[in-house]
Parts: structure tokens; C-alpha cells; sequence
């Protein structure tokens, strides 16, 4: 299947007839459910604790539905008229903003306690008008996101890397813009089930400590590791 | 909780608070959560919420944060009310330091910028 992100700007490729789809179809809406609940987990929240959590590109709301499940309260921006239109029909608990993250994001310092992104920080790297610079609009989209995370928090963005120069270029625009962290690949060793989750961590969390990257899943005792380093190592490994 | 984003719209005192206007707001009743207020209190810039509120027509709030407003039942109520219950529906949102109009339309506000304010 070809990368969405080729085809079209997101705004255009999620039109009406799309974002009807994306939402009715039980097994994109699945892996997304199930991509959106280890996203959760992997921002550490305290339990039973309701946190204010930002959704990057919440589409037609079916990442937020979990949020709401885990009782949190959140806002979700979307670039997709068409897809903020299914999650206003629907009806979503959280505040929606039709917006272009690559703008940079206006919340106030400090504002959430976390934030999720399932399946589209691969579209920020693409230039879909004359004026877009992907890097500049990374570094935009990650400036504006660590001033808006309260000290401590932590970003985990779901996407679906083209290529490990791409990864790179992500991980560096993170780190320049001061968050640390990694990246997380579960199921490693299963080209169907391998998912690559962005870790960023927005300082120290409240006791000092230095956050550590948590581990993957479905990987081998004595697999390769549990950070960037993982990935790097795959890659020695010749294509077929 | 939101200030203008455009760039170059980066003075502290202009850009924010948004101005709301020409709005019509619904109350859709919210799960009450105490905790929750309560940790959205230091979050909170308290002179930007209460004149917005009170632009919005909303007369619950005190002119001021109260000392006691962690356990003052009768003001984490109000501030419920204002925080997770009351919504725009439609209107628009300008910003006082580059007179950018944000639209909000069917409760979404729309916050997309022009290639020059990028």
C-alpha cells in the first residue's frame, strides 16, 4: 500500500469520504484502540489520577475514546475538517481545535500533564505547500509542545517511520528542542506487529529522578535492548 | 489556557488572553472531579480566566483566587462549571496583539494561520 502521506496534504487525504472510513472500519479502529492504550501506558501516568492530556492529530476522536475510558480529560487538534466533523457528530468528551501542529501549538506554559499522537508525526515530515520546511516545522511543533507540558511530562507519539533517516531527523529536532527520552520499538523481530513509539520525556518528573526509557514489548531476553540502540543494531542486519 | 501562536505575536501582555466574542455557549453537564480542580489551580492565570468568564457572562467567579480555594466546595464548584461545563459553540476568538480572528465554528476553534504568520 502506498504512504498516505505521499498522496495527499492530511487535510485533503482525510476528506469526507476517508475519515468515513478510517472511522467504520473495525480494524483500523482496533489497532488503534490497541496502539492508543500503550501510548497511555507508556506516559506513566499516576494511577487513578484524572490527568489533562493533549491528543496530536485526535482524527475522528478514536484515541481520545480511550483517554476517556482511563477517565482523563483531553484536548485533541486535528488538521482533518472532516475528521473533527465525525468527532463532533459523535459527540467526544474533549475540546477539539482544527489545527496545523507544524504551526506550533498557543497552550499556556505548562498547561498539560501528557500528551499522545497516534500514526501522524510521519505526516509533519513531508513539505505540502510552498512555504513548508519539515525541519523548521518539526522544530516549530516541538518548541511550542515542551513549553505547553508541565515539567516532568511526557509526549508519546505513535508513527510509522519511512525509514531510519527519518527517525533520526525526528529524534534530533526532539532533542534540540529539549525533551529527552527515545525510542521504543515493540515486537521488534515481527515485521507485522512492530511498532515504533516515540518516548519524549519534558524534564525530570517531580522526584529528581532521571526518567528511564520503558521497555519494549515482545522482545527476546537478551534482545538487543530497550531504546534507540535497538533499532540501530536491526539495521546491521542485511536486507534480503 | 490558550494565547495567540502566530509568529512574531510573542508579547506576553497582548497575546493573551484571547478575546471572545460574538459567541452563543451551551452547558453540557460534566462529571464533578475535585482532584482534578484542584490541580488545575496553579495552571490557572486567575485575572485572564475571570474576565473572560465574565465577558462570557458567567457570574460565578470570584473578582479574586480565594486563600481557601482548595477546599472551598462552593468555588471549585463555580470554577467546575467554568472550566468543563460551559462551551462555545460559535464565535470567534482575537487576539489583542495581532488582531488575529480565530473562528469557532460548531465548538471547534479553528486555528489555522496564514503562510505569513507562520
Amino acid at each position: 500500500m502506498p504512504r498516505p502521506e505521499h498522496q495527499a496534504p492530511p487535510e485533503i487525504f482525510y476528506n469526507e469520504d476517508e475519515a468515513a472510513k478510517y472511522t467504520s472500519n473495525t480494524r483500523i479502529t482496533a489497532i488503534q484502540a490497541e496502539m492508543s492504550m500503550r501510548a497511555v501506558e507508556l506516559l506513566n501516568l499516576p494511577e487513578g489520577e484524572t490527568a489533562y492530556l493533549l491528543d496530536l492529530g485526535c482524527g475522528s476522536g478514536l484515541s481520545g475514546e480511550i483517554l476517556d475510558e482511563d477517565g482523563h480529560i483531553w484536548v485533541g487538534l486535528d488538521i482533518s475538517p472532516s475528521m473533527l466533523d465525525i468527532a463532533v457528530q459523535k459527540d467526544v468528551e474533549g475540546d477539539l481545535f482544527l489545527q496545523d501542529i507544524g504551526d506550533g501549538l498557543g497552550f499556556r506554559p505548562g498547561t498539560f500533564d501528557g500528551a499522545i499522537s497516534i500514526s501522524v508525526l510521519q505526516w509533519l515530515c513531508n513539505a505540502d505547500k510552498s512555504c513548508h520546511d519539515p525541519w523548521a516545522r518539526l522544530q516549530r511543533f516541538f518548541t511550542t509542545l515542551f513549553m505547553c507540558l508541565r515539567n516532568g511530562a511526557r509526549a508519546v507519539f505513535q508513527f510509522y517511520p519511512e525509514n531510519d533517516s527519518q527517525i533520526e531527523r525526528i529524534m534530533a529536532a526532539a532533542m534540540k528542542c529539549g525533551f529527552t527520552g527515545g525510542l521504543v520499538v515493540d515486537y521488534p523481530n515481527s515485521q507485522s506487529a512492530r511498532k515504533y513509539y516515540l518516548c519524549l520525556f519534558a524534564g525530570q518528573d517531580s522526584s529528581g529522578k532521571k526518567q528511564a526509557l520503558p521497555k519494549a514489548l515482545g522482545e527476546e531476553e537478551g534482545d538487543a535492548g530497550v531504546n534507540g540502540v535497538a533499532y540501530e543494531r536491526s539495521r546491521q542486519v542485511p536486507a534480503f | 489556557m490558550l494565547q495567540c501562536h502566530a509568529k512574531g505575536c510573542d508579547d506576553p501582555a497582548k497575546n493573551f488572553p484571547l478575546e471572545i466574542s460574538d459567541f452563543t455557549k451551551e452547558e453540557i453537564e460534566a462529571e464533578k472531579n475535585k482532584d482534578f480542580l484542584v490541580r488545575m489551580l496553579p495552571k490557572l492565570e486567575w485575572n485572564a480566566l475571570y474576565t473572560t468568564a465574565v465577558k462570557l457572562g458567567i457570574t460565578g467567579l470570584p473578582e479574586t483566587l480565594p486563600s481557601d480555594a482548595e477546599t472551598n466546595d462552593e468555588f471549585l464548584s463555580a470554577l467546575h462549571t467554568v472550566l468543563l461545563e460551559v462551551h462555545i459553540k460559535e464565535g470567534k476568538m482575537t487576539c489583542n496583539g495581532c488582531n488575529h480572528v480565530y473562528p469557532i465554528k460548531d465548538g471547534v476553534p479553528n486555528m489555522l494561520l496564514a503562510e505569513h504568520e507562520i
